[in-house]
């Protein structure tokens, strides 16, 4: 399908473009502004919020609404926010808890 | 060269979790190592996947990779370009500057580091990158992965694991649950627009506790 393809390379472009707009344009704008409060204040807090908000955001794709596999949902994010806690190993807490989530949803789904 | 070594060789396994959710996802394997090169921001690829899968407006596209990088604009304030020469080198450092090569040329180890090692940092994060991508894209190609049920839970445990190192940066408790009440209050009242109307409602909140943290201290 040469429609889809079309329409993905633009979703492509679209974000490679305000990404970089996103990393490039700052150098001009907003380090001349490094000493405003509001400018400092926003960077120390974004990076937290802005990944809180994702992995609730990411949690939408995965409720059918079904009692069971909410239950899943709930001890995979667990077991990943442990495990990261204690061991600080990204790769380990990312693989050990989509593991478990696959292994739940394919036993019972 | 010896900071960025272990973050590459996490770039790996990582690229190749990316490559098996895009075909995963129903997607031709080599759109992992163009999303991977062309992109180049890791969290957002994760979401392009499922906004590529099912043809997502380039509005909504748009407004994720927004938020998603938004985070980006403040590495401007100490991420040491002026050391980099020429347009081209300039062009190409903004291009590649992922969270981990900020964190990797604002650190004590590259203090000194020229123009030239700059710029091949970024390229090796890059390369490997793209490298794990096409991995991964093969892999899933080869392998029974359609039928794997719920592996996109990948995408949720990366950005727990992201917010719990954002955290343990600037320990906040305030700021972490103020962000997880704005993400569930959207969730609740506009679920079709979660993500916008959660980060503007999250902008609003830290405006207002600057605000109230001045008056107190006033």
């Amino acid at each position: 399908m040469p429609d889809r393809a079309t329409h993905i390379a633009l979703l492509v472009a679209v974000a490679a473009a305000i990404t970089w707009a996103l990393r490039a344009l700052p150098f001009a704008i907003l380090a001349p502004m490094r000493d405003s409060i509001v400018v400092r204040y926003l960077s120390t807090h974004m990076p937290l919020g802005v990944m809180a908000m994702l992995a609730i955001y990411t949690l939408r794709g995965h409720t059918d609404g079904s009692a069971r596999q909410t239950l899943w949902l709930a001890i995979a994010v667990a077991l990943t926010s442990v495990l990261h806690w204690t061991r600080s190993r990204a790769l380990l807490s990312i693989l050990v808890g989509t593991a478990t989530y696959v292994t739940l949803m394919s036993l019972w789904p | 060269m010896s900071v960025t070594a272990p973050i590459g060789l996490a770039f790996i396994p990582l690229g190749v979790a990316l490559g098996l959710l895009v075909v995963h996802a129903g997607l031709d394997w080599w759109w992992a190592p163009v999303f991977a090169a062309v992109i180049y921001a890791g969290s957002l690829e994760f979401l392009i996947v499922g906004l590529a899968a099912t043809a997502a407006p380039v509005s909504a596209v748009a407004l994720t990779s927004f938020i998603v990088n938004s985070r980006h604009a403040f590495y401007a304030l100490s991420f040491p370009l002026g050391r980099v020469r020429g347009v081209l080198g300039k062009l190409y450092s903004t291009y590649t500057l992922s969270d981990e090569a900020y964190a990797v040329a604002v650190g004590p180890g590259a203090a000194h580091w020229s123009s030239r090692a700059i710029l091949m940092m970024q390229a090796a994060l890059q390369g490997l990158w793209v490298t794990g991508a096409a991995l991964g894209g093969l892999l899933g190609e080869a392998l029974p992965i359609e039928r794997l049920r719920g592996l996109d839970f990948a995408l949720t445990a990366l950005f727990v694991v992201l917010a719990i190192d954002a955290y343990r940066q600037r320990p906040d408790r305030v700021t972490a649950l103020s962000a997880v009440g704005c993400a569930v209050l959207a969730w609740l009242v506009v679920p079709g627009q979660l993500l916008v109307c959660a980060f503007a409602a999250f902008t609003v909140v830290l405006l207002a506790r600057l605000a109230y943290e001045r008056h107190a201290d006033a």
